[in-house]
């Protein structure tokens, strides 16, 4: 018998679920505000205001940013693990991908809740 | 007809090269093997492995104008001229057409493909309704021929972690037997982000699989039934 | 040149059904033991099997053990041993069931039991009729089937396979022991002497000395080859099954299982031609007989196609769900290989070649046996043979299909039990003798120095067609005594092969020229066994002598290389424990 090379944790399935959960908590995002947006067309910069100054609004929009985030990390890690063979390089690019998505997180908390 | 072939021989040739052969097909060559088996009886150093020449061993698999197939079930008539032969991508080359395996055996055999049932052996058969066993069609028909796994970009960078199509399709094979009582394990050995979850659906698999097979489906229904473990 | 030698308990050559039944048994009993195969075991010809296993399991209606046995004794046309064809129809219940634990995926009845499919001549009650069904079946891919799964146990059971190494030579010593064999990796051209205390040979066929054959381009005879060159005899060699239906021009196997299926035969009229020859089993008579039919109506011009050359195989009233439940490959094949759906259309057929009941002579517990001193049968120690390469003989001058897996299953285990017990009694490895690999030496030199010799190609394609004309489905006298003439000549031009390539690297040149001197001497075998024997049985017809002669005749053929010598052995005519089946007119 072979061994099994070990990969590391047990966390395919759950990367792997949750990949298709922030899929759908976009999907349904988008759903949302495009039906919003057609019952009452924001007009003005004030429109635009107004709308995002409601709180479950802003709740909505960044669980949808946190959730983008999440399954973009999980793609980029996908990609990484993919292409990227030697494990310092791959490491180097992971916390790279981290940082960056972090710090969008924070901008979009930023942007939305300094409306 | 004329054919380039991908030609090295390590004992020779420092680099690998393609060449060229025109020669006179008779009638009774159909069949992609039947040509390249003249070929070699004008050329007797072209190195292919062959055997059944029905498509059922799986020895004779190689990638025949960039896509993967059997050569002995591919027709002449459907090619297009020159006829580009090359080995199968993603695993090293021993010699011309032939390829090194032993990394996709390995994952094959790292699936454990055999019946794990520890009960005692009953004196008869184990019962299996016909509904039960047609769950193992689609499955239980692979030759091995790795024209799949070699078509697919997760393998060829990962041969050494992702399993594969072709050995995901045998570890389901054992999962969908109703015989099987490894279940438990079969999905520990798999549940890992390369072994099974390099697969990304390009369905590769599918489109070269030369007995029509399903790998994709197959490595689906693995997923499924992660998902409705850990639910 | 110092060859390196590595030690096992047991060798094994070939890794098709019998070699992996056997390496089994030994694996799980804890031998050390090296299963040797020129390709991946799971591209052994015991894949291409296509309609089932023989066994009198019962689950389709009454059968019984001696129903299979009566078939195939009378299958064999009283050729078959019959202590041997007791021990293979009573194991095979037990065998098949093995194999349906180790994870085969049979098809399955209603009730879950294994579902079974007639075939040619096996009927109910001692011949009686009407048939009864007793293949037990995977589709029409039994044979792949059961090659996995035999494999798969085989990866459980930690076995260990040299894979694409191929057997040279078998290394005897002087008292006539077999210690091992020297064998070639095919990757490196390296030789190695494997030493053992014990060597089975389960190498398959050698149907590729026939240019139309069903057989893949692997069953060369390999194991005959190297017998006949270390002085075994081969038994029976002019028995060759031609299987009624390998699809014209192409020679692919369709299995018998389609008439099993329903399926039936038509001539160019359009005419079910087997009602005249077989009125009682009609399609499902024996092999022999149908391909004897069918070479009768394409000789008597009632063939089909332009050239009138081959006969329809008519499945299509089956309707498409049966077709597509049972006997999907066949479609398959049919499609790519004949250009033509047998939903729709028949397919054209031919009488192939396909099995070869002779082999290597052993007995019923798969130690080959040899005449000595007076004694017909002496155990050449150390030495096993099971499956196609080997004649127990169950098989007799014909075969019942679904007979040679059940053959693989059952003596590729009972030699493994005989080689187990031997490995107990006979402790410790007898010393090589110092000869051990020269005449393998002596054979590599030869080709690689030979200057102005042959084409392995042309000789090879020379040696097909002698046998093809010479000894096919009918026989005649003067075309037998010039096809002796011209194998030998042939066998001389073997002699100087030359090849073009001598690299070291996975040189098939030069496996295909190795192959070639282990096919001559399956030819020469066939051909010089075939005018010797005066008769007509089983799958051996003369037109000079239509008739089988049991007063003459009933005896085995023993071919020896040694200048070709033949030499004869009594049947066994007494079962293990029930009554013998006695010899009377064979009719279907």
């Amino acid at each position: 018998m072979v061994k099994r090379v070990v990969t590391g944790a047990h966390y395919g399935l759950k990367d792997w679920l949750a990949q298709r959960i922030t899929a759908l908590v976009m999907a349904v995002y988008v759903i949302v505000v495009v039906g919003i947006l057609l019952a009452c067309t924001p007009h003005s910069y004030e429109d635009w205001r107004a709308l995002f100054a409601h709180q479950p609004m802003r709740i909505a929009t960044l669980v949808f940013f946190l959730s983008l985030f999440w399954h973009a990390w999980i793609g980029m890690r996908d990609i990484l693990m993919d292409y990227i063979n030697p494990t310092g390089v791959r490491l180097g690019l992971e916390v790279a991908v981290v940082l960056v998505l972090a710090g969008y997180a924070v901008w979009v908390v930023q942007i939305l809740w300094s409306l | 007809m004329k054919f380039r072939i991908y030609r090295y021989d390590p004992d020779k040739d420092s680099q690998p090269r393609m060449q060229d052969y025109d020669v006179e097909m008779q009638p009774s060559d159909r069949m992609l093997l039947d040509a390249l088996i003249r070929i070699k009886s004008v050329d007797d150093s072209l190195s292919l492995r062959r055997s059944c020449r029905e498509g059922v061993c799986g020895s004779d698999a190689k990638n025949i104008n960039g896509k993967n197939g059997l050569a002995c079930i591919t027709r002449l008539s459907d090619l297009k001229e020159p006829v580009e032969l090359r080995p199968l991508p993603g695993l090293p080359v021993i010699r011309d057409l032939i390829v090194d395996m032993t990394q996709f055996f390995k994952q094959y055999h790292s699936v454990k493909p055999y019946l794990v049932n520890n009960q005692p052996s009953p004196e008869k058969e184990r019962r299996q309704s016909p509904a039960e066993r047609e769950e193992l069609d689609g499955l239980y028909e692979c030759i091995l021929c790795a024209c799949c796994s070699t078509a697919c970009p997760s393998f060829w960078w990962n041969p050494d972690k992702f399993v594969g199509p072709a050995g995901l399709l045998q570890a389901y094979r054992f999962l969908a037997d109703s015989r099987d009582e490894a279940t438990s394990e079969r999905l520990d050995n798999l549940e890992d982000p390369y072994r099974l979850f390099r697969c990304h659906s390009i369905m590769n698999c599918v489109d070269v699989c030369p007995k029509g097979l399903n790998p994709t489906r197959a490595i689906g229904k693995i997923k499924d039934l992660m998902v409705k473990r850990a639910v | 040149m110092a060859i390196p030698v590595r030690k096992f308990d047991a060798v094994i050559v070939g890794a098709g059904g019998a070699g992996m039944r056997a390496s089994l048994q030994l694996a799980e009993a804890g031998f050390k033991v090296a299963v040797l195969s020129k390709v991946f075991p799971t591209r052994s010809h015991t894949v291409a099997a296509q309609g089932g296993i023989g066994a009198a399991l019962g689950n389709m209606g009454e059968d019984s053990w001696m129903w299979h046995m009566y078939d195939t004794v009378k299958g064999s046309d009283w050729l078959g041993d019959q202590d041997a064809i007791e021990f293979l129809c009573r194991e095979a219940p037990k065998v098949v069931i093995e194999l349906e634990h180790f994870g085969m995926p049979f098809d399955r009845n209603a009730d879950g039991t294994v579902y079974q499919r007639p075939f040619g001549g096996h009927m109910q009650n001692f011949g009686a009729g009407p048939a009864v069904q007793r293949s037990c079946c995977a589709a029409d891919r039994t044979g792949h089937a059961m090659l996995h799964t035999l494999y798969q146990r085989n990866v459980r059971a930690n076995t260990h396979f040299f894979v694409e190494w191929m057997a040279l030579d078998l290394v005897r010593d002087a008292s006539g022991q077999v210690l091992g064999v020297t064998a070639m990796e095919m990757e490196t051209g390296e030789v190695s002497i494997l030493h053992a205390r014990a060597v089975l040979f389960a190498t398959g066929g050698a149907g590729r000395i026939y240019s139309a054959s069903t057989n893949a381009f692997i069953n060369t005879g390999d194991g005959l080859g190297m017998a006949a060159r270390a002085g075994i005899p081969l038994e029976d060699m002019e028995f060759w099954q031609f299987h009624p239906t390998g699809v014209a021009g192409a020679g692919v196997l369709i299995t018998e299982g389609v008439r099993g299926e329903g399926g039936y035969l038509l001539n160019k009229n359009g005419e079910r031609f087997m009602e005249r020859y077989a009125p009682n089993a009609k399609d499902l008579a024996s092999r022999d007989v149908v391909s004897r039919a069918m070479a009768t109506e394409i000789k008597e011009g009632r063939g089909c196609g332009p050239d009138g050359d081959y006969l329809l195989l008519k499945l299509d009233h089956l309707g498409v769900d049966l077709i597509e439940d049972k006997l999907p490959g066949i479609r398959e094949i049919a499609k790519k290989f004949a250009n033509v759906d047998p939903v729709k259309d028949p397919i054209p057929v031919v009488p192939t070649c396909h099995y070869q009941m002779g082999g290597i002579p052993t007995n019923y517990r798969g130690e080959v046996v040899a005449p000595q001193s007076g004694d017909p049968e002496v155990v050449v120690a150390g030495f096993y043979a099971a499956g196609e390469c080997a004649c127990a003989s169950v098989h007799g001058a014909n075969r019942l299909g679904t007979n040679s897996l059940t053959d693989l299953l059952v003596f590729g285990k009972a030699s493994g039990d005989t080689m187990i017990r031997f490995l107990k009694e006979n402790p410790g490895h007898k010393d090589l003798p110092k000869d051990a690999a020269d005449k393998t030496s002596a054979r590599l030199a030869r080709l690689d120095s030979q200057q102005g010799g042959e084409s392995v190609h042309e000789v090879g394609a020379e040696m097909r067609r002698i046998m093809q004309a010479h000894c096919g489905v009918f026989r005649f006298p003067d075309m037998l005594i010039e096809g002796v003439k011209k194998i030998k000549e042939t066998a001389e031009r073997v002699k100087r092969t030359q090849i073009g390539d001598k690299s070291k690297v996975f040189n098939t040149a030069r496996v295909e020229a190795l192959e070639l001197d282990n096919l001559i001497e399956v030819a020469v075998a066939t051909l010089v066994s075939a005018e010797a024997r005066n008769e007509s049985r089983g799958a051996h017809d003369r037109a000079d002598h239509h008739q089988r002669d049991d007063v003459n005749w009933l005896k085995h053929t023993l071919w020896y290389k040694e200048s070709s010598r033949l030499d004869y052995k009594p049947v066994h005519m007494k079962p293990l424990t029930v009554q013998s089946v006695e010899p009377k007119v064979r009719t279907y």
